[in-house]
């Protein structure tokens, strides 16, 4: 017993000199205060920023959203998506073509699109879920391409110039136009992406991901059904790519095959690797490294996504878990 | 009336007979031994009991139903629990999750309810917690529930296998070579806490095993496999003089070593 | 043209897209059998093999000129580089890799993948390169159909490639070593068994295949790309797959049935050749759903 305390005390103690800042967020209601004053920053943001500053902070939002999804895919389920663009594209499409086409309410086109993004998922992940990891990487990577040439060569998606004129929503009689209306709604997504994430993970189904994510087969030994586990994470991170895709037709009013290549997908992934596969905190900070990044050095233009690979490929070769710090 | 019955177990692998018209059945509430040397086959037995295999004929009857060739996630919630022969925790998680594992066959709440967090998802939750822990607390590890597995003793991970396999709450329970590594202590304190689990809890349980002192000192019926085929079956005074199990582990040379 | 025309039209060039798709599918295969990745730089490697050639070609063609024999020169030579890239990638990328878990491996050939194609983005401030060539454009006339020498000796060249491969994995010892490997790498360490040279060496010959095929490709169509790599090396997948993962002599077969399934697949109707990709990639997902082992695969059997 003498032991076991005096190694538990050692290790604390290592804890608390290997990250200050780490060890003062452990206790809850610091952790409550830090995200008390984020949020209040992040409210008060539209009072000091120019429109510019607006369009990329709205972008950050965006992408905090995506990634999150594909978080729950790849950091939880530990399955790798490379076609998350099209759960993004399924979402937008059903938008544009239901309010320009149909003339539906933006509102109400939303859970349509959870619909078809349920629907896809469910079709792409319930054959390939039961087969390796590596399996899914490819036909997710196929899947993002037949959506994105469906897209181009149909008639109602408006072939390869898309739609244009999508209806900006409204809440009650009150229109979303300004670019500070959608700061807004993307920052309040985003907020709901994170609590979201945050009670999956802290829940029966997020620690089953850990587990399968851990040992498969001691996993389905204890009674888990690894195949169902999987699709819930899969078919979640498409809802969570489908709900943004509609926010971003509707932000955007007009929307091409050509935002949802597969380069779109890599992008949202490589925003989950950067700050930290599974750690919310983590991807965070990668969509804002994957936004910011590219508006900072304005000079790299097309060379953004080959910095990026290379980060990439160092981030996996020398600090796997991501920059935001492992748990112990 | 028997818990588990295996009728005429066939499995091949690329034509190579593993095993051969096995038959054996396991009592309610006794404690049943599986027995044979090496590559005899028997964990090949308990990967078709469990489901990692799916045996070319035969059938396998557990608690009245028909089990063979079902998935193992769902073999495990008709009661069927078991442990591996090499340890297969999951490493970077709390001992208290780990077993917490076990339990999810038995709970329900599936993503509304973790986000809602409502009423229901919270009383789950907290029996989990609580079943978990009386489970620790039976294999005699309350202690460690907040550290990581991986930091565990050897020993001590084998008894968070067992509590992780207990929280499915088992009718039968599989223990694939539980004495494997464990010192002579250990080994004494292995086979009081078989006892107990068929005592206290009244699961019955069917291992196999190498030591033949163990085996011999816990199971009330053992069945001898050699080559994939049953050899002998009796009690332990039985199956100690039969000399084809005699045969089957020293070889014919068996003066020499006496 | 009657349909006997078509059918044989098509299958001139099914079996050129076949040969292509037959090479980087080898790689594909190779390099799954032995360590179990699926190398999803193993298109850009193609790509840079095209590039490569054109490279080379540009260089000598001033002295053995840019007809057949200079084409062959750069072949050579280019897989011969892009070969040793091949394991440079995986000395650097990979090796580290092994024992990480599988997402991670799977990342790290995808940023890898990433960088080759958009090194050459940089370089070639993404445009087309025309792979300008003299190869002429006779051919022997078969009923109302036209085949060039130049398809005729592009499948020659690949089916060569593909014999002296077979040859060289089954009667060779390092092609012992190699299947060896693929079965179980520990017990070929102590069996006193380089495997990491060996692992070196089906990367070589692997990516030299796709890279092969690159150049060929690339004096066949007439123009290069720094994207080239991309789909082709989601339908080389596909070919492997259909052949059976793993497998060498099914990686050729998956290669030719899927070219051959695509150039008819685009003659029916409402299946366009926009839809050609749409088309493989169905199919992949059906074959996957229906039969993962492929035609000639193994299924795998777990021990606990």
């Amino acid at each position: 017993m003498a032991d076991i305390s005096n190694s538990t005390s050692t290790n604390s103690a290592q804890a608390v000199k290997a990250g200050g800042l780490m060890a003062w967020l452990e206790p809850q209601q610091n952790r409550i205060l830090v995200l008390a004053a984020l949020a209040g920053i992040a409210l008060a943001l539209p009072l000091i920023l120019n429109n510019y500053a607006m369009e990329v902070m709205s972008s950050v939002w965006f992408y905090v959203v995506l990634c999150l999804g594909l978080n729950i895919v790849v950091g939880y389920a530990g399955l790798l998506d490379l076609g998350y663009a099209a759960f993004f594209a399924v979402g937008a499409y059903t938008t544009g073509i239901l309010t320009s086409h149909f003339g539906i309410n933006f509102w109400l086109t939303i859970p349509v699109a959870i619909f078809f993004s349920i629907c896809a998922g469910v079709i792409i992940g319930g054959p390939t879920l039961r087969l390796r990891s590596d399996y899914l990487a490819i036909v997710t990577l196929g899947f993002g391409e037949i959506v994105r040439i469906i897209a181009r060569n149909l008639e109602i998606t408006g072939g390869a110039s898309g739609l244009i004129g999508i209806e900006k929503p409204s809440i009650m009689g009150f229109e979303l136009n300004e670019i500070q209306h959608f700061y807004y709604v993307f920052l309040l997504l985003a907020i709901l992406a994170c609590f979201i994430s945050y009670r999956l993970q802290h829940s029966r189904l997020g620690r089953a991901w850990q587990y399968v994510r851990e040992d498969e087969d001691a996993a389905e030994a204890m009674g888990i059904n690894r195949v169902g586990i999987k699709l819930y994470a899969y078919v979640i991170g498409a809802i969570f790519g489908g709900v943004a895709g509609c926010f971003f037709a509707a932000k955007m009013t007009a929307i091409s095959p050509e935002t949802f290549m597969f380069q779109q997908s890599v992008l949202i992934l490589l925003g989950v690797v950067l700050g930290g596969m599974g750690k919310i905190p983590g991807v965070i900070i990668g969509a804002f490294a994957l936004v910011l990044f590219p508006e900072v050095f304005r000079e790299l233009g097309s060379m953004r996504i080959l910095v990026f690979a290379v980060v990439m490929l160092i981030i996996m070769l020398y600090r796997p878990e991501g920059i935001w710090p492992a748990k112990k | 009336m028997a818990l588990l019955e295996v009728k005429n177990l066939m499995l091949s692998f690329a034509g190579l007979d593993v095993i051969k018209d096995l038959s054996f059945s396991v009592e309610n509430g006794s404690i049943a031994s599986l027995i044979g040397p090496n590559g005899a086959g028997k964990t090949s037995v308990f990967n078709c009991l469990t489901g990692f295999y799916k045996p070319n004929d035969g059938d396998i009857i557990f608690d009245g139903n028909r089990i063979v060739r079902k998935k193992p996630h769902k073999i495990t919630k008709h009661g069927m629990a078991r442990t591996f022969q090499n340890l297969r925790l999951f490493k970077s998680m709390t001992v208290l999750d780990n077993v917490m594992s076990g339990m999810h066959c038995r709970t329900k709440a599936g993503p509304i309810a973790a986000v809602l967090r409502h009423g229901a998802q919270q009383r789950e939750e907290a029996e989990t917690k609580k079943f978990c822990q009386e489970c620790l607390e039976f294999v005699g590890i309350p202690e460690f529930e907040d550290h990581i597995s991986s930091n565990l003793s050897y020993g001590n991970q084998r008894r968070v296998e067992w509590a992780r396999a207990l929280a499915t709450k088992p009718k039968l329970l599989l223990l694939d070579e539980p004495a494997a590594g464990l010192n002579h202590d250990e080994k004494q304190q292995l086979i009081a806490l078989i006892k107990r689990i068929r005592d206290e809890l009244g699961i019955t349980i069917l291992l196999i095993e190498h030591d033949m002192g163990l085996v011999m000192k816990v199971s009330e019926k053992i069945t001898v496999i050699d080559y994939g085929q049953k050899i002998a079956q009796g009690n332990a005074e039985e199956v100690q003089n039969n000399p084809k199990v005699i045969e089957a582990y020293l070889g014919k040379e068996e003066e020499e070593i006496a | 043209m009657s349909l006997q025309d078509i059918l044989l039209q098509q299958l001139a060039n099914g079996l050129i897209l076949g040969s292509f798709y037959a090479l980087v599918a080898l790689g594909y295969t190779m390099v799954y059998g032995i360590i179990k990745l699926l190398n999803f730089a193993h298109g850009d490697l193609y790509m840079i093999g095209a590039f490569c050639g054109f490279l080379v070609l540009s260089l000598i063609s001033a002295v053995v000129g840019d007809s057949w024999a200079g084409l062959l020169c750069s072949m050579v030579l280019s897989m011969i580089a892009v070969g040793l890239l091949g394991v440079l990638i995986q000395r650097i990328a990979y090796q580290p890799m092994l024992a990480a878990p599988r997402l991670s491996i799977l990342i790290t050939a995808l940023a890898v993948s990433m960088i080759l194609s958009n090194s050459v983005m940089a370089f070639t401030d993404g445009e087309f390169l025309a792979f300008s060539t003299d190869l002429g454009f006779d051919g022997v006339e078969l009923g109302n159909v036209f085949v060039t020498y130049t398809q005729i000796v592009l499948v020659a060249a690949a089916a060569i490639l593909m014999v002296a491969l077979y040859l060289f994995v089954h009667k060779t010892l390092y092609g012992k070593a190699m299947r060896a490997i693929s079965i179980d790498k520990d017990a070929c360490r102590l069996m006193g068994i380089n495997v990491n040279k060996i692992i070196a060496l089906t990367f070589f010959i692997g990516t030299s295949l796709a890279a092969a095929a690159g150049i060929m490709a690339g004096s066949y169509y007439g123009s290069i790309h720094f994207f080239m790599g991309f789909v082709i090396g989601l339908k080389a997948f596909t070919a492997a797959v259909i052949g059976g993962i793993g497998s060498i002599p099914g990686a050729m077969l998956g290669g030719l049935l899927l070219g051959l399934l695509e150039s008819y697949g685009t003659q029916i109707p409402f299946i366009g050749t926009e839809w050609k990709d749409v088309f493989s990639f169905g199919i992949l997902i059906l074959l996957l759903v229906f039969k993962p082992t492929g035609i000639l695969g193994q299924t795998e059997i777990e021990r606990m």
